[in-house]
C-alpha cells in the first residue's frame, strides 16, 4: 500500500496497462557470454532500411569485425563479422519473421584466438558533427531496442530543426526484458560515453536518463555516477507499460506532445534507448562495428535463464542447445511478450533487432480461454490505450472492414501497436491485430490509388 | 528441443480476465441483494426470482437453438438479466407474468439486436417496461414487507393462474390486520398522499417497494464491491445520484412543502438499484470518458423531472432507456482529444 501511494508520486503518462512484470529471473544474474556457433546466419536487412549490401566473397576468409556488407545509401548500416571464419555461401535464408531474405552464411573458425579487428582509434574530440554521425553509421549501429533505426540517421537532426534535450530511454516496460537494467548497473561508464556521443551528434544540450521505478538500483547507480555532471539528469519515472514509448517518455519528461505522425525532433528531443548508448559508447572509441549484442533469455520454457552477449547470427537451435529448454516449449517470441514476434523456425538468427529471448509453455493464457465474445463496451481498451483512442469503436469497424473510416474519423494511424488493448480485452478480441491488417490494407490502397 | 512451433501475433500475454468472469461478478454482487428481498418478502419473492430467472434462461437457449448458436448460457449475461428484472418486480407479482416478462426481456431487449454485445438498451428494463404497460395494475399492487407469515404463505396474486389477472390483495392485507398504507412504497406514499417516509428507513430497507430496490445500503455496499473490481464504472452512479440530489436539492429550496427533500429522492424507489446495476450495464453505456458523466447527469434529470411532474412514482426506468439510446450520438460528441493531434 505504502509502495504504490509512493509509485504515484513518479511522473508517467495517462493510461496505460500494468501487466506481471517477470524480471525477477533474471535482473538480479550479471550479463554472461554465449560461444561462437559453428555457423552464423547474417541476413542483409537487420535494421529498419535498405539492406545493406555484401563486399564478400564465398569461401573468402574474415577476422572478427571485419565488415561484410556495406551500407546502401543513408537509410542504412553496414554489416560486420561477428567470428572469424569463412564465408560458406551467400544465399536465401529464413528470417524470424517468415519470408526468406538474402543471408551471408559465416564457418567459424572453432581454434581461432577470435581477436576482434579494430579500425583506427577516434579522437572523439577531434571529430566534427559530420564526421561523428558518419563514424556512427560505419559502426553499423541500429536501435537495439527493437524498432533496429539506423542509429546515424536518427541523431541526424534535419536542417532547420533543433533538439536540446537527448533523452536516454531506460524504461525496459516490456515484461520479462532486463538488458537494460543489466547494462545500466554494470556499464555505467560505457552509457556515459554513448550518451556525450549522441549529446555531441545531436547538438543536444543536456540529457535525461529515464527510468521506470521497478529498476532503482540503476536509478541509484547511474545517479551516483553522473552526479557530477550538471547536464545529465536521472529521473524515475512510475513503472507502467508503455512507459518506453518513445513519444510517450518525451510527454513524461519533457511535458511536449510530439504532433501527430511527426518526429521528436519537431519537438525539440531526440530518444535513444539505454542498449543503444551503451554499445556506441563501447564501440566508438575503438571504431569497432556492431557484431553482438546482450539479450534476455528467459521464460517458463527456459532452463537457464538470463542475460546473454550473444554473437549476432547465432541460430535459435544453438542458443537453445547451449541455455537448455524444456521438450514442449514451442511459443517462442524475439522481444517482449507485448510487442515481440513469434519465430517461424528453430534455424533463423539472432539479428541486431533482436532484443529478448522468450520462450513461453505451450498452452499459454490465451489457450485456455480462446473463446471470443462479442464486444461488451466494458471500456477497458478505451482506459487502457496512452494515445487516447478509441480501441473498441475501431475494432467494431475493423470487423466490419470501415478500413477508412478507421483511419479519417478514428485516428488509426496514431495507433504503435502497443497491444494495450488486446491485453485487457475481456472479450478475447484480437484488436491491435485488427488493426495492423487495417493499416496494411490502407497503405496498399494508398499504393495502388498511386 | 521442441519439435512443433507455434506461430501467434503479438501480443503474447493476456490479463486472464474474460467476460464470464465480469458478469459472474456481476451476478455474486446481486446475490446478496436477492436474499434480502427473499428475507423481506419471503417465498413468493424466492419463487418470483426463480421463474423470471428461469425465464430468462429458456428464452436464450431457445433463440440460440432455433438460431443455430452456440450456447451463450455460460457468459451469465442472461441470468443477470433474469435477477435484475426480477429484482425490479413487486414481491406479489404473477408469476407468470414474471415468466412473460423474462421472455420479453431476452427475446426483444436482446436477442432481437444480436445478442449480447450488440443490444441498445437494458434487456432488464425493456422487460419492465413491457409489463409496466401490459399489466399496470400488478406491477403497482405493494404488499407490506416482514409478514410473519412470508416463509410459509404465499402473496396470493403470485399464484394467479396463467393468462388470468390477479385478485386484488387489498382484501387480503387487510385480513392480516396492518395499516394498509404501510404497504405503499415509499415514493407512491409522497406522490398520492403526500406522506413522508423517515430517510433512515429508506436506507437500510426498511420499506415496502419492489423486491431488490429497498436498501439502498446494501446496493451500494454490492456496488462498491463491483467497482474496487474494477468491473463497474462507478463514475455512472456518481453522476446519476449527484445530479438526482442537485437538481431535486434545488425544487426543494424553491417549495419545501411541496417537493421532496434531495435525500429521500436518493433513497427511494428504484433510483440506487438503476444507477448502479442498470444505468452500469457495460453495453448500453458510454465509452468516452466525458460520454459517461453526461450520460449519468441525463438519466438523473430526467428522473427527477418524471417523479415530481410526471404521472408515474417512478422515473428511474424511462430516464435510463432514454439515457441508453443516446449513447451513440454521446460518444460521438465526446470522443477523447488523442496524443499529438495538432490543435485547430
Amino acid at each position: 500500500m505504502i509502495n504504490w501511494l509512493k509509485s504515484l508520486s513518479y511522473k508517467t503518462f495517462p493510461h496505460g496497462i500494468h501487466p506481471d512484470e517477470h524480471k525477477e529471473e533474471t535482473r538480479h544474474i550479471g550479463i554472461q557470454r554465449l560461444p561462437f556457433a559453428p555457423e552464423l546466419i547474417l541476413p542483409l536487412a537487420q535494421h529498419f532500411g535498405k539492406p545493406s549490401k555484401a563486399i564478400v566473397r564465398m569461401g573468402q576468409e574474415v577476422v572478427r569485425g571485419e565488415p561484410l556488407a556495406k551500407a546502401d545509401g543513408f537509410m542504412s548500416v553496414p554489416l560486420h563479422a561477428p567470428v572469424s571464419g569463412i564465408i560458406k555461401s551467400i544465399e536465401l535464408k529464413p528470417s524470424a519473421r517468415g519470408p526468406k531474405t538474402e543471408a551471408i552464411v559465416l564457418q567459424s573458425y572453432t581454434g581461432a584466438a577470435q581477436r576482434i579487428l579494430y579500425g583506427m582509434p577516434h579522437d572523439l574530440e577531434a571529430l566534427s558533427q559530420e564526421e561523428l554521425l558518419q563514424a556512427i553509421q560505419n559502426s553499423g549501429m541500429v536501435g537495439l531496442g527493437g524498432a533496429g533505426f539506423p542509429s546515424h540517421a536518427k541523431l541526424t537532426i534535419p536542417a532547420g530543426n533543433e533538439v536540446d534535450t537527448l533523452i536516454v530511454n531506460g524504461c525496459e516496460c516490456e515484461p520479462y526484458l532486463t538488458t537494460d537494467d543489466r547494462l545500466m548497473r554494470e556499464y555505467p561508464e560505457q552509457l556515459l560515453q554513448g550518451i556525450r556521443i549522441a549529446m555531441k551528434a545531436s547538438g543536444a544540450k543536456r540529457a535525461i536518463v529515464g527510468i521506470e521505478n521497478n529498476k532503482i538500483e540503476a536509478v541509484k547507480s547511474l545517479q551516483a555516477h553522473y552526479a557530477d555532471f550538471e547536464d545529465i539528469t536521472v529521473e524515475a519515472v512510475q513503472t507502467k507499460y508503455p512507459q518506453g514509448s518513445e513519444k510517450l517518455l518525451i510527454k513524461v519528461l519533457l511535458g511536449r506532445e510530439v504532433p501527430s505522425g511527426g518526429f521528436p525532433y519537431q519537438v525539440g528531443a531526440v530518444v535513444q534507448n539505454v542498449a543503444t548508448l551503451a554499445e556506441l559508447g563501447k564501440l566508438l572509441p575503438q571504431n569497432q562495428g556492431l557484431i553482438e549484442r546482450l539479450i534476455t533469455i528467459t521464460g517458463p520454457g527456459i532452463k537457464k535463464p538470463g542475460n546473454y552477449i550473444v554473437p549476432l547470427g547465432t541460430p535459435l537451435r544453438f542458443i537453445l542447445e547451449q541455455i537448455g529448454v524444456s521438450d514442449d516449449s514451442g511459443y517462442m517470441v524475439f522481444g517482449g511478450p507485448m510487442m515481440g514476434s513469434t519465430v517461424s523456425s528453430l534455424d533463423v538468427p539472432v539479428i541486431k533487432q533482436v532484443s529478448g529471448l522468450l520462450v513461453l509453455n505451450q498452452g499459454a493464457a490465451q489457450d485456455e480461454n480462446q473463446k471470443i465474445y462479442p464486444c461488451i463496451k466494458c471500456g477497458r481498451c478505451v482506459e487502457a490505450c496512452p494515445v487516447l483512442l478509441n480501441p473498441s469503436m475501431l475494432g467494431q469497424l475493423a470487423a466490419k472492414r470501415h478500413y477508412e473510416t478507421m483511419a479519417k474519423k478514428f485516428h488509426l494511424m496514431d495507433c504503435f501497436e502497443c497491444g494495450c488493448c488486446s491485453y485487457i480485452c475481456p472479450s478475447n478480441i484480437p484488436l491491435v491485430q485488427y488493426f495492423r491488417i487495417a493499416k496494411s490494407i490502407n497503405r496498399e490502397k494508398a499504393m495502388a490509388a498511386k | 528441443m521442441p519439435q512443433e512451433i507455434e506461430i501467434r501475433t503479438s501480443p503474447h500475454i493476456k490479463t486472464g480476465t474474460y467476460v464470464n468472469d465480469i458478469m459472474r461478478h456481476v451476478v455474486y454482487a446481486l446475490l446478496p441483494i436477492c436474499g434480502f428481498a427473499v428475507y423481506q418478502f419471503g417465498i413468493s419473492a424466492w419463487l418470483l426470482l426463480i421463474f423470471v430467472t428461469a425465464s430468462c434462461l429458456l428464452t436464450e437457449a431457445l433463440f440460440n437453438y432455433l438460431s443455430d448458436k452456440e450456447n451463450t448460457l455460460n457468459d451469465y449475461s442472461a441470468l443477470i438479466t433474469g435477477l435484475l428484472l426480477a429484482l425490479t418486480l413487486p414481491p406479489g407479482f404473477p408469476l407468470w407474468m414474471g415468466v412473460v416478462a423474462g421472455f420479453i426481456a431476452i427475446s426483444l431487449g436482446k436477442v432481437l439486436f444480436g445478442g449480447l454485445g450488440f443490444n441498445v438498451l437494458n434487456p432488464a428494463l425493456v422487460g419492465r417496461a413491457f409489463v409496466q404497460a401490459a399489466f399496470p395494475v400488478a406491477i403497482t399492487t405493494w404488499t407490506p414487507p416482514y409478514l410473519t407469515n412470508r416463509f410459509v404463505e404465499f402473496i396470493p396474486s403470485t399464484l394467479t393462474f396463467p393468462f388470468s389477472l390477479p385478485t386484488p390483495v387489498t382484501s387480503w392485507i387487510q385480513g392480516l390486520n396492518i395499516d394498509s398504507l404501510s404497504s405503499a412504497t415509499p415514493l407512491g406514499h409522497f406522490k398520492f398522499a403526500g406522506l413522508d417516509t423517515a430517510n433512515l428507513d429508506l436506507f437500510t430497507g426498511m420499506t415496502a417497494g419492489s423486491l431488490g430496490e429497498n436498501s439502498a445500503l446494501l446496493i451500494l455496499v454490492c456496488g462498491l464491491y463491483l467497482a474496487f473490481r474494477k468491473m463497474l464504472n462507478w463514475r455512472i452512479p456518481a453522476a446519476i445520484l449527484l445530479s438526482t440530489f442537485l437538481l431535486s436539492a434545488f425544487f426543494y429550496w424553491l417549495d419545501g412543502s411541496k417537493y421532496p427533500d434531495p435525500f429521500f429522492m436518493l433513497f427511494s424507489g428504484g433510483l440506487m438499484l438503476g444507477a448502479v446495476f442498470m444505468a452500469t450495464d457495460m453495453v448500453t453505456a458510454p465509452l468516452t470518458p466525458t460520454g459517461i458523466w453526461l450520460y449519468g447527469f441525463l438519466i438523473g434529470f430526467v428522473t427527477v423531472i418524471i417523479r415530481l411532474f410526471g404521472g408515474l412514482p417512478e422515473g428511474i426506468m424511462y430516464a435510463i432507456l432514454l439515457g441508453n439510446v443516446t449513447v451513440p450520438l454521446l460518444e460521438a460528441i465526446t470522443q477523447p482529444r488523442i496524443y499529438g493531434s495538432v490543435k485547430k
